[in-house]
């Protein structure tokens, strides 16, 4: 975790990242920019936005810092608190919760040993209940920072927390035998591509292995 | 059943070789000039022919839809503005879409763009789908650098760009007005209408808001003619759909089928059945979390599409199927729906920003066993209150779950106030 800078500046690469990014609005509507480059910035920032960087984003686009600010406090993907270097963002909407998201959520507190909202001491995790997050047919889910994973149970959940903890990068997506969303166990449409689900399947498992 | 040969998305599942060369073999960027050369108004016709009623929910022509834009460029240009910001609780296709067959989307938009005059698409991605944007973002590089796209698409001449604008977690943005004010940089708060997006849009120019399923079905329709997709389903209620069927089924998953098969068919084929058998089927929210909820006599025999839906007082929406057993407490489930609506409310209007809540904290009531049928009775005003006194449907979306429950479940809930708690299993 971080404590609030004094300043804030884009790196380079992140300064040219702005800019093109800036470019892909028609001309005078730089505005538009503001949240990805709110984004890059909490990317820069470990996670979160201090207001050093909501004043220099406002000062990047010309914008009021209050505007700039009010778009940061809108948008929930905003930390405007420090968070840990893994976020995990539990689902617990209709979907997930009839598919178990109450035992996910058990099996996160108690891996981790803090309730929800909080962050480990060792600055390791944030935990936190997110809305549905649009992997419905992969219930019960979470999403670790930029990826999701889904058909979890409790041991799922806990494995993949100690990877994290171990410095190693678990199995994203499915946890089950399945590619993405068809249904477990064989194909009922475009049957004919059941061979290479099989493969595709196993081979997701062993190079997990 | 649909037959393969009749499923537009092929690669659903992400088993194919996504890339642009996959995508050609599945027939994806083949001629896409003639499309074009059909012309403007050719284009619009024929989407109106097929039928095509807009994916993400409410179900209006998009042929219809693309023909308000104005017919001549003014001062002002046009944009085609592309929602994937998919966060209706139950909805996850446009996901498959965007990282399993985004080239679809991609010709779609060249295609829209050029019957609506617009130069340019921006297509609104919701912020937690960073790896399906990598995905799309891949596909629509791969279009650019294959001339496909860009100065001169397909060597059309017609110049055409597609960006994507990443959101930031805001339910709300899904709603079209809120999406365009989100994508000027504002918070996402839903504008009064009119003037209507075809008119004053994204940056006050004229504007289009299309689904993403919408959008990626239209090169196929164009392909194999609006006789084709107008043949599948019923009569106005046309083509294909992608169906999320989620819950308590035995074999969850996404699935391309033609409009109207029945629900139950729907979930004995391609969800392996309700878990425990088709008696042990409490209740089904048929079209995302706004609709309201149908029962096991509803589900036994309704056809998945828009009119029939309409008819027994639910809603296709965005086709997401989710199914509760007997083991539910549909009380809770409920609730839940509550809580989602007054954590997204934006704050805007006070009949929902306030009622949202107070519907909230009702059903707990409710949920809890403290409240008397007299409390029940005032939530279902309330309700009626919120419904129609907004300016987006949020607060409608709100509404409508706890109205379906009301309608179907009174007496559970009247029984649970007297202090006899049914067993529940969560």
């Amino acid at each position: 975790m971080s404590d609030t800078p004094e300043t804030f500046v884009f790196t380079k690469e992140n300064d040219a990242l702005a800019k093109a990014t800036i470019a892909k609005y028609p001309e005078g509507r730089e505005r538009s920019a503001v949240m990805p480059l709110l984004d890059i910035a909490q990317r820069q920032n470990g996670g979160w936005l201090p207001m050093p960087a909501i004043e220099y984003v406002a000062d990047y686009l010309n914008m009021p810092a209050i505007r700039v600010l009010e778009v940061a406090s809108f948008y929930t993907m905003y930390n405007l608190k420090p968070i840990g270097e893994h976020f995990v963002q539990v689902c617990t909407n209709l979907p997930c919760w009839l598919n178990g998201s109450d035992n996910i959520m058990h099996a996160c507190k108690k891996n981790l040993g803090i309730k929800t909202g909080e962050t480990t001491e060792d600055g390791k995790f944030t935990l936190v209940e997110a809305e549905c997050l649009g992997a419905c047919v992969n219930a019960p889910m979470m999403q670790i920072d930029d990826d999701y994973y889904e058909d979890l149970d409790s041991e799922t959940t806990a494995r993949i927390l100690d990877e994290l903890r171990a410095g190693k990068q678990p199995k994203t997506g499915s946890q089950l035998d399945r590619y993405t969303c068809e249904p477990l166990g064989g194909l009922t449409s475009l049957t004919h591509q059941e061979p290479l689900r099989a493969q595709k399947v196993s081979e997701k498992g062993k190079t997990d292995a | 059943m649909l037959k393969d040969q009749d499923r537009i998305f092929t690669n659903i599942y992400g088993l194919e070789d996504v890339s642009l060369a996959g995508a050609r073999k599945r027939g994806d960027w083949d001629n896409t000039k003639k499309l074009i050369e059909l012309g403007r108004d050719t284009i619009i016709d024929q989407v109106k022919a097929s039928g095509l009623r807009g994916r993400g929910g409410a179900g209006f022509s998009t042929g219809m839809k693309w023909s308000f834009m104005p017919k001549e460029v003014g001062e002002r240009p046009h944009y085609l503005v592309i929602n994937a910001d998919e966060g209706e609780p139950g909805t996850c296709k446009d996901r498959e879409i965007m990282r399993n067959d985004p080239h679809k989307l991609i010709e779609g938009a060249l295609v829209a763009c050029f019957a609506m005059q617009a130069h340019a698409a921006y297509c609104y991605v919701r912020g937690e789908f960073f790896r399906e944007t990598e995905a799309l973002q891949r596909a629509v590089d791969e279009a650019y650098e294959s001339g496909l796209i860009g100065d001169n698409a397909c060597g059309t001449g017609w110049k055409f760009d597609f960006y994507i604008h990443r959101g930031m977690g805001a339910y709300i943005c899904g709603e079209e007005s809120a999406l365009i004010e989100s994508l000027e940089g504002k918070k996402g708060q839903p504008r009064m209408k009119p003037p209507f997006p075809a008119n004053v849009g994204a940056w006050g120019c004229p504007t289009t808001v299309n689904n993403v399923e919408s959008i990626a079905v239209v090169p196929e329709i164009l392909r194999r003619g609006p006789e084709w997709f107008a043949a599948l389903g019923r009569p106005n209620n046309t083509g294909t759909k992608l169906f999320n069927i989620s819950g308590h089924v035995n074999k969850p998953c996404t699935v391309e089928e033609e409009m109207g098969i029945p629900l139950k068919e729907l979930i004995e084929r391609h969800a392996g059945g309700v878990r425990g058998g088709w008696d042990n089927l409490l209740a089904i929210i048929p079209g995302g979390a706004s609709v309201p909820l149908l029962t096991k006599e509803m589900s036994s025999t309704v056809l998945m599409d828009f009119d029939s839906l309409r008819e027994v007082r639910s809603g296709l929406g965005t086709a997401a199927v989710m199914v509760m057993d007997k083991s539910t407490d549909i009380i809770r489930a409920i609730t839940r729906l509550s809580r989602f609506y007054m954590h997204e409310s934006c704050g805007q209007c006070t009949p929902c920003r306030e009622g949202s809540g107070w519907m909230w904290r009702m059903m707990e009531r409710v949920c809890a066993g403290d409240a008397t049928p007299n409390e029940i009775t005032l939530l279902e005003e309330v309700t009626k209150q919120v419904e129609g006194h907004t300016i987006c449907a949020l607060g409608d979306a709100a509404a409508w779950p706890i109205q379906g429950l009301i309608r179907q479940f009174r007496p559970l809930m009247e029984e649970r106030g007297a202090g006899q708690q049914p067993a529940a299993a969560e």
